[in-house]
């Protein structure tokens, strides 16, 4: 491996530690009081410190936003088969896609709450509502996308409608549907977290509630943390996933350069 | 007896189009294993004839009859390839051709016992272009060229009747292009099947065709119907010599009339 390379690759780990450093130094410099912005010392003190709770609560904040995402991902895909399906479907619900995309999905949280009272229920829902759209979109997108010549082609052979979805339409939406995986996950923790802190006895938005009734500064921090790597693992899984299943859409060098 | 690719007195235009027609009182008859060449200015309906003819449009006058029947749906029996190549990038090149195959009957329902047969016959048809041992390659793996020969095979797999040739080759440079010539030269004089070839380059449509038929601008009519009768086989050689010229003369008159 050449120098540059190995750059790329340390690169990632030598900018997150710089932010912690750059962080370290200038909460002693200024000497920022820690209930005000606590260095990333007293945030690890505080992994330490609540270790027991901030396992329990994140690992169910994972659970909300996994099963929340599962629903999108059913849900989304189906839809946006269906609105891909049919010119006139698509116009018909895109008006209304839109429309309730530009609801704050925090705004549905009474509502849900009072429909299921408060708890697990209401957050797997907002986790679900807010990441189904860009599946939808995405999915929509690919099969609209489908070259016309192509579709000729298997017409003039007597190609089903059906067909046409089979051999072209899903396999070419595809790379849209697992891209719109990577944003998906992201929204779905921002759901999940929404819920958890309005409505709920559990979860890590609920337990960053908590920490700042207490005015455990730390705590609400470690919490971010937490969100933050679960995010990311969550985003990297799903980025390995789109290359296993769509390699032969990512043969461009343009994103690699 | 009657012609093997009809259109009688055809006037479409397309939904949306209004009243603007696309095509009027179009007439052209093709004779089963004929090779014809449509020539037209650009925007004239070549590509309407195309639609028409395979019975992915109906026309709404006039009648259009393939293989003795009138087309009331997509005629199956036709095999079609575009200027753009349209593989499928995430099907290796045999798997492209094997994609008509999967679709029309009878093969599709015999796709699973005779898989093995349908692949040999695949790359027999890949080796007859000059694609030997391609067929494992993707097809952005292949140049321009290749992949215009593949969907020239993917046209051909299900051995159609008629096959429907939208500007083959516009997208080539000069010399892949005449190499692509002699390749449907010969697949057309090995097999002879019909073919309607819609083109607008002169020289390919005289070195290619029986008959060309120069199509008026929009909306679109048959103004000329020139035999080409230089013999066969014929050779590239042949795309010198004055009769040749001659003719490509003489229809680029009438284009240029036609576009007035």
């Amino acid at each position: 491996m050449n120098r540059t390379a190995l750059l790329i690759r340390l690169s990632p780990w030598l900018f997150t530690i710089g932010l912690f450093v750059v962080w370290e130094a200038a909460v002693y410099i200024f000497k920022i009081p820690v209930f005000f912005l606590p260095p990333p010392t007293a945030i690890a003190q505080a992994f330490v410190d609540y270790s027991g709770p901030l396992a329990r609560n994140s690992w169910i904040t994972l659970q909300t936003t996994l099963i929340g995402f599962a629903l999108a991902v059913g849900f989304g895909l189906l839809l946006g088969l269906v609105v891909g399906w049919s010119r006139a479907i698509y116009a018909g619900l895109y008006p209304l896609m839109i429309g309730f995309n530009a609801i704050p999905k925090v705004a549905l949280v009474p509502i849900l709450v009072l429909w299921f009272g408060i708890g697990f229920v209401p957050a797997v829902l907002t986790a679900f509502l807010i990441s189904f759209f860009p599946i939808v979109v995405n999915v929509a997108t690919g099969l609209a996308t489908i070259e016309p010549e192509l579709e000729d082609v298997l017409k003039a052979l007597g190609a089903s409608k059906l067909d046409i979805m089979r051999k072209v339409g899903i396999p070419r939406t595809l790379p849209y549907f697992f891209g719109s995986l990577k944003v998906a996950i992201t929204l779905a923790f921002v759901g999940s977290v929404i819920s958890e802190s309005v409505a709920s006895n559990y979860g890590i938005g609920n337990l960053m509630l908590q920490a700042q009734a207490q005015f455990q500064v730390p705590l609400i921090f470690a919490g971010l943390v937490v969100l933050a790597i679960e995010g990311i693992a969550m985003y990297a899984a799903m980025a390995i996933l789109e290359r296993r299943m769509t390699g032969w859409a990512q043969r461009s060098g343009f994103a690699q350069a | 007896m009657s012609a093997f690719v009809t259109l009688d007195g055809v006037d479409h235009a397309y939904a949306g189009a209004g009243s603007a027609l696309a095509v009027e009182e179009l007439s052209i008859a093709v004779e089963q294993g004929e090779f014809a060449a449509v020539v037209g200015p650009s925007g004239c309906g070549k590509s309407t004839l195309m639609k028409l003819a395979t019975g992915l449009q109906f026309p709404r006058r006039g009648t259009v009859t393939v293989a003795g029947q009138k087309v009331t749906a997509p005629v199956k029996i036709a095999g079609m390839a575009f200027q753009a190549p349209t593989l499928l990038p995430w099907r290796t090149t045999l798997e492209n051709l094997l994609l008509p195959l999967e679709i029309v009957e009878p093969h599709r329902s015999e796709m699973r016992r005779r898989k093995v047969e349908f692949a040999a016959r695949a790359r027999n048809l890949l080796t007859s272009v000059g694609l030997r041992d391609q067929g494992e390659k993707f097809p952005w793996e292949l140049s321009g060229g290749m992949q215009q020969r593949t969907s020239l095979c993917r046209a051909l797999i299900h051995e159609p009747q008629l096959l429907m040739l939208d500007e083959p080759f516009g997208a080539l440079d000069a010399f892949t292009r005449e190499e692509l010539w002699c390749v449907i030269r010969d697949l057309q004089a090995a097999r002879k099947i019909t073919v309607i070839l819609v083109t607008h380059d002169l020289r390919e449509a005289v070195f290619l065709a029986d008959r060309v038929f120069v199509m008026s601008s929009r909306p679109g009519r048959i103004v000329v119907e020139r035999k080409i009768d230089l013999p066969r086989p014929r050779d590239l050689e042949v795309t010198f010599t004055p009769a040749f010229t001659d003719i490509v003369h003489e229809l680029r008159g009438h284009i240029v009339k036609a576009r007035q």
